[in-house]
């Protein structure tokens, strides 16, 4: 690397800064730029309203709203990834999982079951309030468990398919669970779900008065003047957790046989991998961050509608998955930031700059999966390993400048080269 | 019975029919424990697939195959990778795209213990473990003979090594049985020598059977305590390798009746 920037310019100046860069120890390396990232992440409330409007392009950066939205969908990106890019299994129905961790939400920290009163921990809610009002805290852990084993019993019978026929089941499977969410308002005279009009309002987060009082916590987020504020920071902690959670499955004993799958199912099961045990887990890790990011979403809009689950999520978040990079943490990150934001205000805002810089007058955001599917195909021919590929592809990369191992082989070749050229 | 004394494996009428197509027919197979038995045969005798019922990529049509006193017919592969049968691949079939080091930690995956939530938190007895089994793995490396290439990919290593990494591979998984499926194939002659030589070794440091497919004649003469030859799915012969360079019907089944006359 440092080699190829020498070549662009003088940088022996610079060379002491890189060899005590070098010197610092490896995680520190790692740590230090991943802090500086962190902490411009959480400071954005703050500078967000300073940044300039009329950016060439995009306009604006987007506001604290829009914001939330985007990071709940790196969450899923991320969760998808666990599914798609470690175990390799087509999953086009991870909707499904949104929506169970919408519902959830739904479930626990609402007043839609008005026979029952039930509160734990709840925050910003009278205490005569009919309904299940469990601190939304726990409701996001709880959807989280609820959603996994939603995975695991949508996984027990699909897992066993392998690829194209997984992923048409799991294609089902994302519209048969908002159908579903859409026709059960009356289960025999029981309302689970409300039906096309969904669950509504829904708790907020919170620290309660307690914590409020003695440290300073928001007692509820709803009722502050901060809402947005509260709940960009508190989705910024969970994508870190969930960022955190994958990055060490990654490199543990279940992160490998997970890669091992991908790579060869047959040999892997060989080696003493459970093939459906750790498919399943596989299923069951990724439906649970996409609970968890469903039961925030469900809060922040304080509701959960079965308008919301639409396929086209599904695709959506596979299309982050491979603009980032298949596997790769970070690009996951990076191309779910891209995607959401695009789909967010992105798209509006560079049709707008269009419109108003070019003779064109046309509405960019009614072409977007048009526009997603292009950057798809574009990436497919171009870079098809995405933006961050993973450490491995990366390597695989770099390791096609070097010299051939097979030497006898290429040594063969040559020879018959010349001789070829002069026949 | 002597048998589940002295064998590590009694395969009992073991029978596959692929459709109309009889793959294995009504095989009876035992391997003494410690030894090195080879499975010899013209192509498309049925040797690969006899392995591959053993490890659990097929189920028998009929049969039983007992390995270590514990009835294993029909068992899923990884089961019987944990009772201690490991095997090689007659194409490869290492992870491309890990590196050396963790191709052969996965083989020891069924060894280890590390769950989820000890994996997420780091917790004192994962990291353990996985310090461990790094060094194990190094060491497994090393003892194929392998060079500095820990870290390298897979994908990237030349025919030789790749060969020698899937043998770490199936050794790290603890196997009581090793089945080696043409370990040799694609091999020059000094590397062939140099593998047979390992398996010797092998045999003599580890305590492990070896069930060897294999074309090369030299290798299974030398090596072999006992041969099987398998022709069309049956058991055409079976004995001491010399035994079997002298049967007429192995003679005929490589060569053909012509050769006998």
């Amino acid at each position: 690397m440092r080699e190829r920037l020498r070549r662009f310019g003088r940088l022996e100046p610079l060379d002491p800064l890189f060899s005590g860069w070098r010197r610092l120890p490896h995680n520190v390396r790692g740590g230090l730029p991943l802090l500086a990232l962190v902490a411009l992440a959480a400071t954005y409330p703050y500078y967000v309203s300073s940044l300039p409007t009329d950016v060439p392009l995009i306009l604006a950066f987007p506001d604290v709203g829009s914001a939330v939205t985007i990071l709940v969908f790196v969450v899923m990106a991320v969760g998808l990834n666990v599914v798609v890019g470690y175990a390799g299994l087509l999953d086009l129905g991870y909707v499904a999982f949104y929506a169970i961790g919408a519902y959830t939400a739904g479930w626990f920290a609402s007043g839609h079951f008005e026979q029952v009163r039930f509160h734990l921990g709840s925050v910003g809610i009278s205490r005569e309030a009919q309904g299940i009002h469990i601190s939304v805290w726990l409701v996001l852990l709880i959807a989280g468990i609820i959603t996994a084993i939603g995975g695991i019993l949508i996984g027990l019978p699909t897992l066993r398919l392998r690829g194209d026929y997984l992923a048409i089941v799991t294609l089902g499977f994302g519209e048969i669970i908002p159908q579903f969410v859409r026709n059960a308002d009356s289960l025999k005279g029981f309302d689970l779900t409300h039906g096309t009009f969904g669950i509504s309002p829904i708790d907020s987060p919170g620290f309660g008065e307690g914590l409020n009082e003695s440290v300073g916590l928001p007692a509820s987020f709803a009722q502050s003047f901060e809402r947005e504020r509260l709940f960009f920071w508190a989705a910024l902690v969970v994508l870190l957790i969930t960022v955190f959670c994958c990055y060490r499955l990654r490199d543990s004993r279940l992160g490998r046989a997970w890669i091992a799958i991908r790579e060869d199912e047959t040999a892997a099961g060989a080696m003493g991998i459970p093939l459906m045990r750790t498919k399943t887990w596989a299923y069951a890790i990724g439906a649970f961050f996409g609970g968890v990011a469903g039961a925030y979403v469900a809060s922040f809009n304080s509701g959960a509608f079965p308008s919301q689950f639409h396929f086209n999520i599904s695709i959506f978040l596979l299309c982050m998955v491979i603009l980032g990079g298949m596997g790769s943490l970070w690009g996951v990150v990076i191309g779910g930031a891209i995607l959401s934001w695009l789909n967010v205000e992105g798209l509006a805002n560079i049709g707008a700059w269009v419109n108003a810089h070019t003779p064109l007058d046309v509405e960019v955001a009614k072409y977007q999966f048009g526009i997603y599917g292009t950057i798809i195909v574009l990436m497919m021919l171009f870079r098809p390993v995405g933006l961050i590929p993973e450490r491995r592809h990366k390597r695989e990369l770099e390791e096609g400048t070097r010299e051939p191992i097979d030497e006898p082989l290429y040594d063969a070749r040559e020879q018959e080269g010349p001789e070829e050229a002069k026949a | 019975m002597p048998d589940s004394v002295d064998n590590l494996l009694v395969a009992g009428n073991i029978r596959k029919e692929f459709g109309g197509l009889v793959a294995v027919s009504d095989l009876d197979f035992t391997i003494p424990d410690r030894s090195i038995v080879s499975l010899i045969g013209p192509n498309g005798a049925g040797k690969t697939t006899f392995f591959n019922m053993l490890t659990g990529v097929y189920k028998p049509t009929t049969g039983q195959m007992v390995f270590d006193g514990t009835d294993v017919t029909g068992k899923p592969p990884h089961a019987i990778t944990k009772l201690g049968i490991g095997r090689t691949f007659q194409q490869i079939r290492l992870f491309p795209q890990m590196t050396a080091l963790e191709n052969v930690l996965v083989g020891m995956h069924s060894r280890l213990r590390g769950g989820i939530l000890g994996s997420i938190f780091g917790t004192p007895r994962v990291r353990r473990e996985e310090r461990e089994a790094h060094e194990q793995g190094r060491g497994l490396l090393s003892y194929a003979g392998l060079g500095p290439v820990d870290d390298e990919l897979a994908q990237n290593l030349s025919y030789g090594d790749q060969r020698r990494l899937e043998l770490a591979r199936a050794l790290a998984t603890e196997p009581k049985l090793l089945l080696l499926d043409e370990p040799t194939a694609g091999m020059n002659p000094q590397e062939t020598v140099a593998f047979t030589d390992f398996l010797s070794k092998l045999r003599a440091e580890r305590p492990i059977t070896i069930l060897l497919i294999e074309h090369d004649m030299k290798v299974v003469m030398g090596i072999s305590e006992r041969v099987t030859v398998l022709d069309y799915g049956e058991k055409i012969a079976e004995g001491t390798p010399g035994e079997i360079q002298r049967n007429e019907r192995v003679i005929e089944a490589y060569l053909g009746k012509a050769a006998i006359a």
